[in-house]
């Protein structure tokens, strides 16, 4: 009987403390770029998702470099595997390194709680790419040190065995040309990477190709993405034809990312919607694999606006000052030095943030087929998320692209226009209870 | 506890021994000593608990009150909200469907653990290295068990491979469909767990004194005889509390169908639903819900149970 008093008591205290939460943290920081270089100094901590980059030790080289700049700040790397899930526990404390990539899990409203400003945006927008993902309030919180463009990743050979010189202009053009690949050759038309899931929110960036429209995002926040001849809707209905048509892997429940990236690089597969970012990827698994990295090509989602192709560029993580940090100076001097000076995009093979900066060698491709880079306007990003957030239908994670792929092969029951159709009143009905 | 036998001890001594002089009673500090020892000993283990267990438990049932995103200084007290919500949303319960598959698993593995149990409790030749096969598998950490049987599963993986020894040519996906997924996952976790049934039931079956087979072996009893007769009613606690073990079990299946289908293809169970609320959708508030009620439905799932059965004494005589 006592005992159980004792515990019922302890229980009740744990309570109340727990409903205490953790209390309003100084807002409106500043982390200023320093006038001189060598007068800045302290030790930071960087927290990065590049594991691969810091155990070969190519951060720490990009650490030498900065020192010469910067020589009395001693920059240490933190790398996190499961980048995602270990920053955002960390970041209900105040430690959580000096310099870091903003986890997706943050809502853009909350920047200003967690991260130092870096200055206006109107300032930093006529120097630098992907600024109005992290503005808040005017102030930009965070950039991202690369960016991607979105395509289909492809081997040449197989294509031209295939007896295909042009990149298909339409969706339906598109798939006759995997058709021919499957009946000329023994490579698969095309891999989902189904099980590893991530490959099918790549999809989602098809937003704005289609269309060539700048405002795709805003579009998404105020409309249905899946109304008649939306972005999404072509992309999400090219994909259900891809499978329909069994141009896909046998098994697609048991695919495996490491190993497929040798396989497109052999030729075994023929195509995959990735980005731009894979081509290193691909071209190292093609040296690794004996097969020859420049059969390694990247193509615009087949839509045309007007004769011409677009895709829009992407950034990858945007990357912070901790507004708890000591060494604010220290750790923009990182942040910014990593951004201009590093090289790490055109290492990475990637678009580079500075809007000055040429395309990369990856992309000549493109350039030369007068392909259209659109910056998106991410003012509305915040209401996509919580629309998607709160609808439980993930536009930007893989769960419904799975039951897409599903419905496309037979496992389940259904037709893709009800299954469009739900997609698109779950999300509009979201919208409106989010905007009363 | 400890008060009662005190005092039955003191009586006991001044009862059987009156002449005997009384022991001098102990020092008061001495006495408070005696009686604050089993709490010391049980003061990291209590700690333990509380810290990693009820601390925690307090902590979610609080958040499911609330419409916390798991990350976000701001959370709101939205009362019941998110239980409303719980129970309004069917599509919310319709993966409780997924445990009908494991709950059939279960009771294959019962009856299978039982009758390797039987068998191998008597004197059978390679008796040891039986159970070790038995139980090898639960020793595995989960994560690597799914990674190994996609390969298993895979189209050509080993499974195939073996079927086509025997001249049996499928040519399926294993966790292709609903069914087949949710059936393959099942029989990877029967694999999984038949050793832990497997040895508590050998270790009931063998508290039972070797005597009474001997005993009814001399009444002409056969090894059903003894079985039904001996070991069933004889490890019948045992039993029930891997039935309450299974269902909870069935309930609450995790680790496997996450890592080896991530709940694609009909295959998300009610935790992994749980999961992806709180960490996909940054639904902290609704997921701590949805978790206080799987824990609700599986402690009235084991009262019921223990109602239904109740735990008698065993009396093999």
């Amino acid at each position: 009987m006592n005992r159980r008093t004792v515990l019922a008591m302890v229980t009740g205290a744990l309570l109340l403390s727990a409903c205490t939460g953790t209390g309003g943290s100084s807002k409106g920081a500043e982390a200023k770029a320093a006038d001189d270089p060598s007068k800045v100094s302290g030790t930071i901590t960087v927290l990065t998702h590049r594991t691969d980059l810091v155990q070969d030790g190519t951060m720490k080289k990009y650490a030498a470099e900065f020192n010469k700049t910067y020589p009395k700040v001693k920059v240490e790397f933190d790398a996190i595997t499961d980048y995602e899930g270990e920053v955002k526990i960390r970041m209900n404390t105040e430690n959580y390194g000096d310099v870091l990539m903003i986890p997706a899990v943050i809502e853009k409203k909350d920047y200003p709680r967690f991260f130092a400003s870096l200055g206006t945006q109107a300032e930093r927008s006529k120097t630098y790419r992907f600024t109005d993902y992290t503005t808040v309030d005017g102030k930009v919180y965070g950039q991202s040190p690369l960016g991607a463009v979105p395509g289909f990743i492809y081997n040449k050979k197989v294509w031209q065995e295939a007896g295909i010189t042009d990149w298909p202009t339409t969706p339906a053009e598109f798939l006759d040309d995997l058709k021919a690949v499957k009946a000329k050759t023994d490579a698969i038309p095309y891999y989902t990477n189904f099980k590893d899931m991530w490959p099918l929110t790549q999809w989602t960036q098809v937003n704005g190709s289609v269309s060539c429209d700048d405002q795709a995002t805003t579009r998404l926040a105020e409309g249905d993405p899946w109304a008649q001849g939306a972005d999404v809707r072509t992309a999400d209905t090219m994909l259900y034809d891809i499978v329909k048509s069994g141009l896909v892997e046998k098994d697609p429940t048991t695919t495996n990312w490491e190993a497929s990236k040798p396989k497109l690089a052999k030729g075994e597969i023929a195509t995959m919607w990735l980005g731009s970012w894979a081509v290193i990827q691909m071209q190292g698994a093609a040296k690794q694999a004996g097969a020859d990295p420049d059969d390694i090509g990247l193509m615009p989602f087949p839509a045309q606006k007007d004769g011409t192709f677009c895709a829009v560029a992407q950034p990858d993580y945007n990357q912070a000052v901790n507004i708890h940090s000591e060494h604010k100076e220290a750790a923009r001097a990182w942040l910014d030095w990593f951004t201009d000076k590093s090289g790490y995009a055109a290492d990475n093979l990637a678009l580079s943030p500075l809007k000055s900066a040429p395309l990369p060698a990856v992309m000549k491709p493109y350039e030369e087929a007068g392909v259209k880079i659109l910056d998106l306007d991410d003012t509305k990003g915040a209401v996509v998320k919580s629309i998607d957030n709160q609808s439980e239908i993930g536009i930007y994670k893989p769960d419904y692209r799975q039951d897409l792929v599903d419905l496309a092969r037979s496992a389940t029951k259904g037709s893709l226009d009800d299954f469009l159709n739900g997609l698109g009143k779950k999300w509009t009905e979201t919208q409106k209870s989010l905007g009363s | 506890m400890t008060d009662t036998t005190e005092k039955a001890a003191v009586k006991a001594t001044a009862g059987a021994a009156p002449t005997a002089p009384e022991p001098a009673p102990a020092p008061r500090t001495a006495r408070l000593w005696r009686g604050a020892t089993p709490w010391l000993f049980l003061l990291a283990p209590l700690a333990l608990l509380i810290v990693f267990t009820y601390a925690p438990i307090a902590n979610m049932v609080a958040y499911s009150f609330t419409d916390w995103d798991g990350v976000s200084p701001e959370l709101h007290y939205t009362g019941t909200e998110n239980y409303a919500e719980l129970f309004t949303r069917s599509d919310l319960f319709e993966v409780f469907w997924v445990s009908g598959y494991y709950l059939a698993a279960s009771v294959f593995q019962i009856v299978a653990a039982l009758y390797f149990a039987t068998i191998l409790s008597f004197n059978v030749r390679f008796r040891n290295f039986f159970k070790g096969v038995l139980f090898f598998p639960y020793l595995i950490n989960g994560v690597a068990i799914g990674f190994v049987f996609l390969y298993f599963f895979q189209d050509g993986g080993t499974l195939d491979s073996v079927l086509g020894l025997f001249g049996v040519e499928t040519d399926r996906a294993w966790l292709g469909t609903p069914e087949s997924a949710n059936t393959s996952l099942a029989a990877v976790s029967i694999w999984r767990y038949l050793g832990l049934n497997f040895v508590l039931f050998l270790g009931a079956i063998q508290s039972i004194p070797g005597e009474l087979y001997e005993a009814a072996e001399l009444d002409g009893a056969n090894r059903w005889h003894q079985f039904r007769y001996i070991i069933a009613p004889g490890i019948k606690p045992v039993l029930s509390l891997t039935v309450i073990l299974s269902i909870s079990g069935s309930l609450s299946v995790f680790e496997i169908p996450y890592i080896m289908t991530g709940g694609a293809t009909g295959t998300e169970t009610f935790v992994i639903q749980t999961v992806k609320l709180a960490f996909q959708f940054n639904k902290t508030g609704l997921a701590s819900a949805a978790a206080v009620v799987l824990l609700l439905i599986v402690l009235a799932v084991t009262w019921v149970q223990r109602r239904l059965v109740p735990d008698d004494k065993v009396d093999l005589a």
